[in-house]
C-alpha cells in the first residue's frame, strides 16, 4: 500500500500541500487558524463557517483566509 | 421660539445615529491612538476591512478588542476590490465576520486616483441588495450614478470630496451641490478626500448629512485632537446649515445702522 500523494493548494497566495479531501476545518487547525476570527473564500467563492466541516479541499484550490484590519 | 437643534439624528436605513461623523480605523500609529481618536471623535460608526494575515500574527487582536469596546456600529468596506465578483465575495465574508448586513461598497476603477468604477458599483450594489445587504456605496459626485444607485435600492450615497487620502477637500462643488439639490431627501455622506475640519464644515454647510474620513485624522500629529476638531467642525457645519446661511452679495452693506450716525451734518 502506497501513501496517498498530497495535493497542492494556494493559501493566501502561497503554495502549500494538504492530504487529498482534507476537510477545511481540519486544515484550518493545521495552518494555525484554529479558534481565530476568520472569514474564508475558496476559488473566489465565499465559504460560510457552517460549511467548514464538510468542505473538502481539492487540487489547485485557491484559499483566501482573512481577518479584521483597520480600514477607511 | 426655540431654534436649538434638540434632536437631529442621522438616519441611515431606518436607524438613527447621534453623530454625523463616520471614522476610519486604518493608518493609526498604534491601536491605542486609534481608540483615543474614536473616543474623541464622538462617532457612532467606524469603518474597517478584511485582509489576509498570517495566523501567527496576533497584532490585530488589540485592534479588534478596541473596536468591540468602542460600541460603534461596524461598517466593513470592500476596499481594494476591482471587480463586482471580488466586492460581492468580500462583502459576504464581512457580513459573516462582523455579523452585519451593512457594507461600505467600493469597486475601484482606477489605481491612480482610486476612482470608483460606476458601472461595477451599480451592478455590485444591485446584487448585494438582493442578498439582503444594506449598501452604502462609495461613489463619485455624478448625479446620474447616484440616481442609478438609488434605483437599485441604495438608501444612502457616499460621494467623494476628492480622491482617497489626498486631503484636497471638495474638488467639484458644482457636482456636489447638484447632488444635494436634486436628491434632497437622500442621506448624502461625503466620503474621502477631506484634509481639514474647515472642509468638513463646508460640506455640512452645503447640506450634506455626514462625513466619513480616515487619513486626515490618522495622519495628524495628534489624531485624537484632530478627531475632536473634525467632530466640532461637523457639528458647527450642521448647525449652520440648519440655521440657514445668508445670501452672498456683491456690494457692501453696513451692519451698524446708519440712522443716527454722528458727525454727519448737512452744511447747506
Amino acid at each position: 500500500m502506497t501513501e496517498r500523494a498530497m495535493i497542492d493548494v494556494s493559501l493566501n497566495n502561497e503554495r502549500t500541500q494538504v492530504a487529498p479531501k482534507r476537510l477545511l476545518s481540519d486544515a484550518l487547525n493545521d495552518w494555525g487558524y484554529g479558534g481565530q476570527k476568520v472569514a474564508i473564500a475558496i476559488n473566489g467563492e465565499f465559504v460560510p463557517r457552517s460549511r467548514y466541516a464538510e468542505q473538502e479541499l481539492t487540487q489547485g484550490d485557491k484559499i483566501d483566509i482573512v481577518k479584521p484590519i483597520g480600514g477607511g | 421660539m426655540n431654534t436649538e437643534i434638540q434632536h437631529d439624528p442621522l438616519v441611515l436605513y431606518g436607524e438613527a445615529f447621534e453623530s454625523r461623523f463616520l471614522l476610519g480605523t486604518a493608518l493609526y500609529s498604534s491601536p491605542d491612538i486609534m481608540r483615543d481618536a474614536i473616543e474623541r471623535s464622538r462617532c457612532d460608526i467606524v469603518t474597517l476591512g478584511l485582509r489576509r494575515q498570517n495566523p501567527a500574527n496576533r497584532d490585530g487582536d488589540t485592534f479588534w478588542r478596541h473596536i468591540e469596546a468602542s460600541g460603534c456600529r461596524l461598517l466593513p468596506n470592500t476596499a481594494g476590490c476591482k471587480s463586482v465578483k471580488e466586492a460581492v465575495t468580500l462583502a459576504e465574508m464581512s457580513r459573516e465576520m462582523f455579523d452585519t448586513p451593512w457594507v461600505k461598497l467600493e469597486v475601484i476603477g482606477d489605481d491612480y486616483n482610486l476612482q470608483p468604477d460606476p458601472f461595477g458599483l451599480v451592478e455590485a450594489a444591485a446584487g448585494l441588495i438582493k442578498k439582503g445587504f444594506k449598501v452604502l456605496p462609495y461613489c463619485t459626485d455624478d448625479l446620474i450614478l447616484g440616481q442609478r444607485l438609488l434605483d437599485v435600492g441604495c438608501e444612502v450615497l457616499m460621494p467623494w470630496g476628492s480622491p482617497i487620502g489626498t486631503g484636497q477637500g471638495l474638488l467639484n462643488r458644482y457636482n456636489l451641490r447638484t447632488l444635494r439639490e436634486r436628491l434632497p431627501t437622500v442621506p448624502l455622506i461625503v466620503d474621502a478626500g477631506l484634509g481639514a475640519p474647515s472642509q468638513a464644515a463646508e460640506a455640512m454647510e452645503m447640506g450634506f448629512d455626514g462625513i466619513l474620513l480616515n487619513t486626515a485624522v490618522a495622519k495628524a500629529s495628534e489624531p485624537p485632537l484632530m478627531a475632536e476638531a473634525f467632530a466640532d467642525a461637523i457639528d458647527a457645519g450642521r448647525k449652520a446649515y440648519k440655521a440657514g446661511l445668508m445670501q452672498t452679495r456683491q456690494t457692501a452693506s453696513p451692519s451698524t445702522p446708519t440712522l443716527g450716525q454722528p458727525f454727519w451734518h448737512t452744511t447747506s
